[in-house]
């Protein structure tokens, strides 16, 4: 019988000793997946370009948005220099679908950045601490459950007042509750693994645990249906401005010149579709882009 | 490999070994247990109603007293749900005990003027059961490593070179797996970087919670042998905790058997798998699956589960299941008695205590003969 204490760590590396093979960073391995998925790469881009044309709208706009000229009332795509026709006031279809960008953009991007720093902070202090903070924390977020989305941006911006800014706080309070759920949900699975109990054993603090163990979990989950949300609200601050409950005329805003146009519908047809165009093609970008992402980001799969 | 097979005939015996001399974490040298436990006890609240009140309680530790000597591998065994993991988290404080107390070398856990909580995880770490849900997804394994030392203060890249040479220790090739997401190793690997991580703050003791058990034989074996090399080198002391009686006598020095949240046997590992004095203990070694095919067993010695721990029976646990139960063993519980002695061979059963009334009471023989007599 072989004494087994002689037995060392170095012996036993050669059985256990891996092929060479080359290792890839977090980073680097989400970058890799995305150079090869051509969908996520075109939609991307498509957002660049949206992007693109509403910082530098001024300079791109063939016109001044809001100059109106009753002579050009409604007219076809084409129609003398006008690439998309004009609206009901005959002002520049494709100057202000650009000028509409901005504010597309803006209502679409700020209320879910905002909502899901707000809705991640809750959400991730509830699922750790559990019990009580839970409880307090959650319930509250379930009273805004309890109302369609739709209906509770409406009221808020309702109760407040039509303009932007009350558009954003109705927007960001609409988004808070879902993102606070997920993160809560992801933080408390995250919370009962083995690795942070180790991580408690080590003697760490709570912030220490979750800022280097609960958020790099609880992150991809939030941030992937943070992503998902920017269409959403695309759509709802396009709602909210159809409603005359968004962005004050003669502001370009998608929303409102759908609005605008709908009397127009069968005078004008391919004119009064273009801001509808318009959403569709940034919400669906921002889906495809989302989803996208949420593959790549999957380092386990 | 020779030490597969060593551990399937087992008839190797490890020594009792003391830790060496010369350390300097060492307080009150080898005659001082480096932990005592003073019944230790954890009931769970069970909560319910409309008014969420306590309804009733698991009483999963129950006045539960030993001491680990420095240097020695106790090991931990019984059937599941008897207590092992809740007494686990209760000496690492990962949940708060009920009562009872804890003394690391000397020194009270957790009171004024003892050791703090934070220098006892710095002197006593734990290795969990499972090896991937106990390393953080998202992190290379080396700054899983990395983390415990960052956490008490030590420099990004001298808790990287620890990290690393610690993957060494292990049998990891750290210009290989350092930065590998846990996702990419096998099982024994992770555990073996759950063993680097425990070992990063270098602690004197190791709690190692079921950590073989969801390896297969192969893997066990070398995992197996890298702790006993690891002990060695380390100057270690470790905590075994498993339901596998085999990995158990291979790895021990000394055995402490649970039942229902309490102990029921402690003594050296020989004295233990050879002589049990009681009857669980001797149901539980008959219960082991035999490699030789002519000792098959026609029936399992235990039969049944344990009892429930919310409302356990009266007087001795274990007696519903027990061969030998008598009216005493309902009436009162059978102590266990003071077994600070390293070759002290304790049970708490009231068969082996002479004066307590039991009709085989005081007998110098094994529980294993009394079996075959009354059947």
């Amino acid at each position: 019988m072989t004494d087994v204490i002689s037995t060392d760590a170095p012996a036993l590396r050669h059985g256990l000793s891996a092929p060479d093979i080359k290792v890839r960073s977090y980073l680097q391995t989400v970058t890799h997946r995305l150079r090869h998925d051509p969908v996520t790469l075109f939609f991307l881009a498509v957002i660049l370009i949206i992007a693109l044309a509403a910082i530098c709208a001024p300079w791109i706009a063939p016109f001044d948005p809001n100059k109106t000229g009753t002579l050009y009332r409604l007219k076809p795509i084409g129609f003398r220099g006008f690439i998309l026709g004009t609206d009901e006031l005959g002002r520049d279809m494709l100057s202000r679908l650009i000028y509409g960008a901005r504010t597309s953009l803006v209502m679409g991007l700020t209320p879910v950045v905002l909502a899901t720093v707000i809705g991640g902070t809750l959400g991730v202090t509830a699922g750790f601490h559990g019990g009580r903070v839970n409880m307090c924390i959650m319930r509250i977020v379930d009273v805004f459950y309890a109302f369609p989305s739709v209906l509770l941006a409406v009221a808020i911006s309702g109760t407040m007042g039509g303009g932007i800014q009350n558009g954003l706080i109705a927007l960001t309070l609409v988004f808070i509750p879902p993102l606070c759920r997920i993160a809560e949900t992801t933080t408390t699975q995250v919370r009962s693994l083995d690795f942070v109990e180790a991580a408690r054993a080590s003697g760490a603090s709570s912030a220490s645990i979750i800022i280097h163990h609960v958020l790099a979990n609880a992150a991809a989950p939030l941030f992937i249906y943070a992503s998902s949300l920017i269409s959403v609200a695309i759509l709802l601050a396009a709602g909210l401005s159809f409603l005359g409950l968004g962005v004050e005329p003669p502001t370009a805003d998608w929303g409102m010149m759908l609005s605008n146009l709908r009397q127009a519908i069968y005078v004008q047809p391919l004119v009064c579709a273009l801001p509808g165009v318009a959403i569709f093609i940034t919400s669906l970008s921002f889906n495809l882009v989302s989803d996208g992402l949420r593959q790549a980001m999957d380092v386990r799969a | 490999m020779t030490e597969d097979k060593s551990i399937v005939s087992a008839p190797f015996r490890p020594k009792l070994e003391a830790v060496r001399d010369e350390d300097p974490r060492d307080r009150g040298g080898n005659r001082q247990p480096l932990l005592i436990v003073n019944q230790l006890r954890k009931y769970f609240p069970i909560r319910g109603g409309i008014f969420n009140h306590r309804r009733g309680e698991v009483r999963a530790v129950d006045s539960v007293s030993f001491s680990v000597l420095k240097g020695e591998t106790l090991g931990i065994v019984g059937e599941s749900g008897c207590g092992k993991s809740t007494l686990a988290r209760l000496l690492m404080h990962l949940i708060p005990c009920d009562t009872g107390e804890q003394i690391f070398d000397g020194e009270a856990v957790g009171e004024l003027r003892g050791l703090s909580l934070r220098e006892l995880r710095r002197n006593m770490q734990m290795v969990f059961q499972d090896s991937s849900s106990s390393l953080n997804p998202r992190l290379p394994v080396e700054q899983s490593i990395a983390y415990g030392p960052r956490v008490h203060g030590m420099a990004r890249a001298e808790a990287k070179a620890v990290a690393r040479d610690l993957l060494d220790k292990v049998g990891l090739r750290p210009e290989l797996f350092g930065s590998r997401y846990p996702h990419e190793l096998s099982g024994g690997q992770k555990q073996r970087i759950n063993i680097a991580r425990a070992l990063a703050l270098n602690p004197r003791m190791l709690i190692l919670d079921e950590a073989v058990s969801a390896l297969d034989k192969s893997v066990q074996a070398q995992v197996l042998n890298l702790l006993r090399y690891l002990k060695r080198h380390l100057n270690l002391t470790y905590v075994f905790i498993s339901h596998d009686l085999s990995v158990v006598q291979y790895i021990s020095d000394r055995v402490l058997v649970m039942y229902l949240g309490e102990v029921v046997e402690i003594g050296p590992v020989d004295a233990i798998y050879t002589a049990p004095k009681h009857p669980y203990t001797a149901a539980l070694l008959r219960s082991r699956l035999n490699l030789n095919p002519a000792e098959r067993l026609a029936e399992a010695p235990l039969s049944g589960d344990p009892p429930n721990p919310i409302n356990p029976p009266s007087g001795c646990r274990f007696r519903t299941r027990c061969n030998f139960a008598e009216a005493v063993c309902a009436d009162r519980s059978p102590a266990l008695g003071e077994h600070t002695n390293r070759s002290a061979h304790r049970a708490a059963c009231h068969m082996v205590h002479a004066d307590s009334g039991h009709s085989l009471s005081g007998r110098a023989a094994s529980v294993e003969g009394a079996h075959g007599q009354r059947n």
